[in-house]
């Protein structure tokens, strides 16, 4: 077993898993607002704010799965020490792990049922850059309208046509995040919004 | 303080209680199961609120609590100290100074801010329980957006007293989606559920459920065209401050029939005190 498989936890779990769920609820309580999260050093490619996500929210009861670069030896092996989290295929998940064109298609993820629309997946994107600029999102949480470097729009705007079913997602870079609940109306702000969106 | 974990519960329960939060969150309004713990306090004492409030403290937080409006109640106290000993955060009784505000039955009347969370202490989360005992049925009809029997309740209400009678825990509405039992605040802070800049997160113990308004949702109190939904107070000033927008509570002074109406947000009736504001019942 490597020795970086057993370390990059949390040092002090109960507050740094405390200090890192309220940037993950400040983030999907207000989508598109960028938050800081500290705490974890796990094994590329896992980035420090997906390794501090996944030890705050996952455990034992909570089913992973790793898509594309993601489901490497290292991140199981880290994963399976810190969390003890059991690895499945994309419709048993409860979190999905991995870069969005790893992800896709998002019609294979659990969207919960029309009596329990909340046993449905959340999928925590690592992108290479995190921005308050790109699409334009409304809805609960933003007061007026806020903005984020969305991976695309279409996928977001299907998925908010399926509220109150449908996913949740938390975009993580470095050590920031930020979320996109299934609440949230995502449309295009400008054509250069576009453009930097089919660069990416 | 180190004969517990932080904030009393152990690491599993917290992230099971912050999961159900988060899908909370992300579904405003519908109410999320979760496995509901024995808390140091009977049912009825605010157990779900507590619980969320342990699973959203951190050591950073200044913590507030209150029962009717008022910081020092049994209730209130008794949940401060609960955090105060478990989880060592710094306590208040001022609304601004507070970044979590645990409630009973009240939203304070000073506007909350961002970064401030309110957590509600929930008895029946559910608006149809009253109407419909059975959960299969009310868990159907919220899928299927019934919520006739909700409007019929409250037209039996205007056939009978002539006027929608419900006056706490009436129902809103949340995001044109679903129907929301607010806990029992009086319809009074209904128009504060609304657009709200903190995050509103509701507890429910006993009944194991866990609710969500995110900041700046929209709620709407239920109501008919010809019957308006309409905040209600005792047509007072209060007594001790003289405030005429806050609201009140009815005390009984003597045996002779005397009372006085006063502020039941005993923060904000204090710091309009302490301000020069005076009613006429104040010595």
């Amino acid at each position: 077993m490597q020795a970086n498989t057993l370390s990059g936890g949390f040092a002090d779990p109960a507050t740094q898993s405390a200090h890192a769920f309220r940037s993950v609820m400040e983030a999907m309580a207000r989508p598109g607002a960028i938050q800081d999260i500290h705490g974890a050093a796990p094994p590329a490619p896992l980035s420090p704010a997906m390794g501090a996500v996944l030890l705050t929210l996952c455990d034992t009861e909570t089913p992973i799965y790793l898509a594309g670069d993601m489901d490497c030896e290292a991140a199981r092996a880290w994963l399976a020490f810190h969390t003890g989290a059991p690895f499945v295929g994309p419709a048993q998940c409860m979190f999905a792990v991995g870069k969005w064109d790893a992800l896709a298609p998002l019609s294979v993820y659990p969207i919960g049922t029309s009596e329990y629309p909340d046993r449905s997946a959340t999928l925590i994107v690592e992108c290479s850059e995190l921005a308050a600029s790109g699409a334009t999102l409304t809805g609960p949480g933003i007061k007026d309208q806020a903005t984020l470097s969305l991976p695309e729009v279409d996928a977001f705007q299907d998925n908010r046509t399926l509220f109150p079913l449908g996913l949740d997602f938390i975009f993580t870079c470095g050590e920031r995040l930020a979320a996109l609940p299934r609440s949230t109306e995502v449309s295009r702000s400008s054509s250069e919004a576009i453009a930097q969106v089919g660069a990416s | 303080m180190t004969e517990y974990n932080f904030a009393y519960l152990d690491e599993q329960t917290k992230r099971m209680i912050r999961r159900a939060i988060l899908k909370g969150l992300t579904i405003p309004g519908y109410q999320v199961p979760f496995a509901s713990r024995e808390m140091p306090m009977p049912y009825g004492w605010g157990t779900g609120g507590v619980q969320v409030s342990a699973a959203v403290l951190t050591p950073k937080d200044t913590f507030k609590v209150i029962d009717q409006g008022a910081d020092d109640t049994t209730n209130a106290v008794s949940i401060r100290t609960f955090f105060q000993r478990t989880a060592g955060v710094a306590t208040t009784t001022a609304t601004s100074d507070a970044t979590v505000i645990q409630t009973r039955h009240r939203i304070p009347e000073e506007p909350l801010h961002e970064g401030q969370i309110l957590v509600y202490q929930v008895p029946i989360p559910e608006p149809l329980r009253f109407l419909e005992p059975r959960e299969s049925e009310t868990r159907k009809m919220h899928s299927l957006e019934e919520y006739g029997l909700m409007h019929v309740k409250l037209y039996e209400d205007i056939s009978r007293h002539g006027h929608i009678a419900t006056s706490y825990a009436y129902p809103v509405k949340v995001e044109g989606r679903y129907v929301m039992d607010p806990s029992p605040i009086p319809k009074f802070d209904n128009p504060k559920l609304g657009d709200m800049a903190a995050i509103q997160l509701f507890g429910a113990g006993r009944e194991q459920r866990i609710y969500a308004l995110p900041p700046y949702t929209q709620v709407v109190s239920l109501d008919f065209e010809d019957h308006p939904f309409e905040a209600s107070k005792a047509d007072h000033p209060c007594g001790m401050c003289g405030a005429t927008d806050s609201y009140l509570d009815e005390l009984i002074i003597d045996d002779l029939g005397g009372r006085m109406f006063v502020c039941s947000d005993t923060d904000y009736c204090e710091a309009r005190q302490a301000a020069g504001h005076k009613g006429k019942d104040a010595a």
